[in-house]
């Protein structure tokens, strides 16, 4: 009997099979491209593990945010809107923008990297505040503070995989990126000052939840690899970055 | 309840003052002094968090959130756990040697762990919203929660043991209570080392060592302070001859602390072997303490001071030399005090971005403390030492109470049955 012929075993493979011979190929692709450079499937595997996270999004919306960091000048305007929407003061910031020297590159030798809170689905600050003063929005993910109860314990900086938050003497309680929550999402607006000011649409917002989303469809296209910082913590980001 | 309290303390508080104030030209100007640093590093935590900004007036940073201060913090309470622990052998767990021990080491944890809230309470930016939100907003997966709330806890208890242990008719109220002090101290000590252990960002921390790590230390914490304070007591403050029971008791809490620091050397060593072949943020942690800005912190004061004098001077003591102890117990508290900072700076100075190979991350961060942070400390330091010594004189040395009789009793009788055996 030949059980190619059977009808479990069409004579073309399944599409669950190309995939996986997809996967794997884009996976040898994300690890030759460098370092801690993961393919879009095995992003998906390391930073949603769980099923639940892989097919369908905890938030509703699920805000998250593509940073295309090949894009990125270095011109700060992202820098200087979230100071000026935020009230940021000198001595602190809620995203900045790393500079990494490529010695061994033949063009371009400076890379630009934007950081700001990855609003994590497992947040390591949320879990260590004793008061709950840092807390994940159960609507949208956004990991937000109720400064009234911030007691200055400053366990949630240590916490933080990504120096994300800082102490503001004025508001008297630890500071962060909301993505702009309280000065423009909250009023209805639909991006963070970061992103509208950014020149070179580095910045990517929206809801990860919605297939019509850019960053749905960033974080899902299999052409280029997408990665998430320090993703060997476990603390499941919401910023993806990516090239190109 | 308030029967004894009355009994025990407000009806004896003339004859209390008059054993302070004959305590000597040495010993008031000691407490003099000690008065004196208390209430300027009381007034140097209170102008650091409400006139300068604790931004101006401590040396933390956004990369080194928490440094000496908690760390004393540390110091402090792991001494009060260490202290309850120990003494709990005899007066709660039956142990004869350790019998002898029990009013004096419930006044050191008792003390020590309100040293510890004292300074924590000069580093928290908002301590009173600390006492509210605490209570009406807990999160319950957070260690820092519950170790606060039972350090809490365990400051009641011991304070309720202590009353009962001067009264006859409730020692086994002090027992219970005792009992329910040893349960909550062990419990807020490793949930102090289950803050940092849970912190999956950084890797020196991370992992199941600490929570393991931290009642290890606290035992020998409490045998060091045991074996400090009762020969500060009995060379300089009471002058009086330690009876026989007290001695062997001694002489016990110095043959532990050998099996104890030989156990702690074991752990040393597995935990920086591990670490040597963990991540690239750990290993660089371990860098620091091995071959960095803090390796004459970690080989000469953690190890050599720390463990290797201590060790050879306590087993040439044979547990009879106080002196040689004395020296031994000093040596090794001091050790423990730059232990702890060492374990709380160390684990932060590697920057969170250092494996992404950014110039912004590329550097060690780095800490030293300021001046209003070593007074905070000092003051610490000096509210444990000012209430040892006040209480040496308002409990009369804790010698020839009621309970210690019981427990006098108890030896004899358990002694007797042993013989007859």
């Amino acid at each position: 009997m030949d059980n190619t012929k059977h009808k479990n075993f069409p004579d073309h493979p399944l599409d669950s099979e190309r995939r996986e011979f997809l996967k794997i190929g884009l996976k040898i692709t994300g690890v030759l491209a460098g370092g801690s450079v993961l393919s879009l499937i095995s992003n998906i595997d390391q930073a949603y593990s769980l099923d639940i996270f892989r097919d369908k999004y905890p938030y509703k919306p699920h805000y998250a945010m593509v940073l295309r960091q090949d894009r990125c000048i270095d011109c700060e305007k992202c820098m200087k809107a979230c100071v000026s929407t935020n009230k940021v003061p000198d001595y602190g910031w809620r995203t900045k923008i790393l500079k990494r020297e490529l010695l061994a590159a033949l063009d371009q030798k400076w890379e630009f990297i934007p950081i700001l809170c990855n609003q994590c689905n497992n947040p390591p600050c949320v879990r260590t505040c004793p008061t709950t003063a840092t807390y994940k929005d159960k609507t949208n993910g956004i990991v937000q503070m109720n400064n009234k109860k911030c007691i200055g314990c400053k366990s949630c900086i240590m916490a933080c995989p990504y120096d994300a938050r800082y102490y503001n003497e004025e508001k008297g309680a630890i500071d962060k990126c909301d993505f702009c929550f309280d000065a423009r999402l909250s009023k209805g607006i639909t991006t963070p000052a970061c992103v509208e000011a950014c020149p070179s649409d580095v910045r990517i917002f929206g809801d990860l939840s919605d297939p019509a989303s850019r960053v749905f469809q960033l974080v899902h296209q299999l052409q280029k690899p997408v990665w998430v910082l320090r993703e060997q913590v476990g603390a499941k980001p919401n910023i993806f970055y990516m090239k190109g | 309840m308030s029967d004894i309290v009355q009994e025990s303390f407000v009806s004896n508080i003339k004859p209390a003052f008059q054993r302070v104030f004959s305590g000597g030209p040495i010993y008031l100007s000691f407490v003099a002094l000690l008065s004196i640093l208390l209430l300027v590093g009381i007034g140097s935590g209170i102008h650091a968090l409400f006139i300068a900004g604790s931004r101006h007036a401590y040396a933390t940073s956004r990369e080194v959130p928490v440094a000496i201060l908690i760390s004393t913090y540390i110091f402090f309470v792991v001494a009060s756990t260490g202290l309850c622990l120990v003494s709990s052998l005899g007066h709660v767990f039956g142990v004869k040697d350790f019998m002898p021990l029990a009013k004096r080491c419930v006044y050191l944890s008792i003390i020590t762990i309100l040293s510890g809230f004292l300074v924590i309470g000069l580093e928290i930016e908002n301590p009173f919203r600390m006492a509210l939100y605490n209570v009406i907003s807990p999160n319950f997966s957070s260690n820092i929660w519950w170790m606060g709330t039972l350090y809490g806890f365990a400051v009641v208890f011991l304070t309720i043991e202590f009353i009962f242990l001067f009264n006859e008719a409730h020692h086994h109220k002090a027992v219970i209570a005792g009992f329910l002090g040893v349960i909550t101290e062990v419990a807020a000590n490793s949930n102090l080392g289950g803050v940092f252990a849970m912190m999956n960002g950084r890797p020196f921390w991370y992992g199941p060592y600490f929570p393991v790590y931290f009642i290890l230390s606290a035992l020998i914490t409490g045998c060091a302070f045991i074996m400090f304070f009762f020969c500060l007591s009995h060379k300089a403050v009471n002058k009086k001859v330690f009876d026989d029971s007290t001695a062997n008791a001694l002489q016990s809490v110095s043959k532990l602390t050998l099996l104890l620091l030989a156990i702690m050397m074991i752990f040393t060593i597995w935990k920086f072997l591990t670490t040597s072949v963990g991540s690239p943020g750990a290993v660089s942690a371990l860098n620091v303490l091995t071959d960095g800005p803090y390796s004459f912190n970690f080989w000469t004061i953690e190890i050599l001071v720390g463990m290797v004098i201590p060790f050879v001077l306590i087993l040439a003591s044979r547990g009879k030399n106080l002196t040689v102890m004395f020296i031994a117990a000093a040596l090794m508290i001091l050790s423990l005090f730059f232990t702890r900072m060492d374990m709380v700076v160390v684990g932060q100075l590697v920057p969170q971005y250092f494996e992404l190979g950014v110039v912004e991350y590329s550097k060690l961060n780095t800490y030293s403390p300021s001046v209003h942070e070593i007074l905070v400390v000092l003051g610490g330091i000096s509210f444990c030492v000012l209430a040892f010594l006040l209480g040496e004189k308002v409990f009369s040395g804790f010698e020839d109470s009621p309970h210690t009789e019981i427990m006098k009793e108890k030896i004899t009788e358990v002694a007797e049955a042993e013989e007859l055996t």
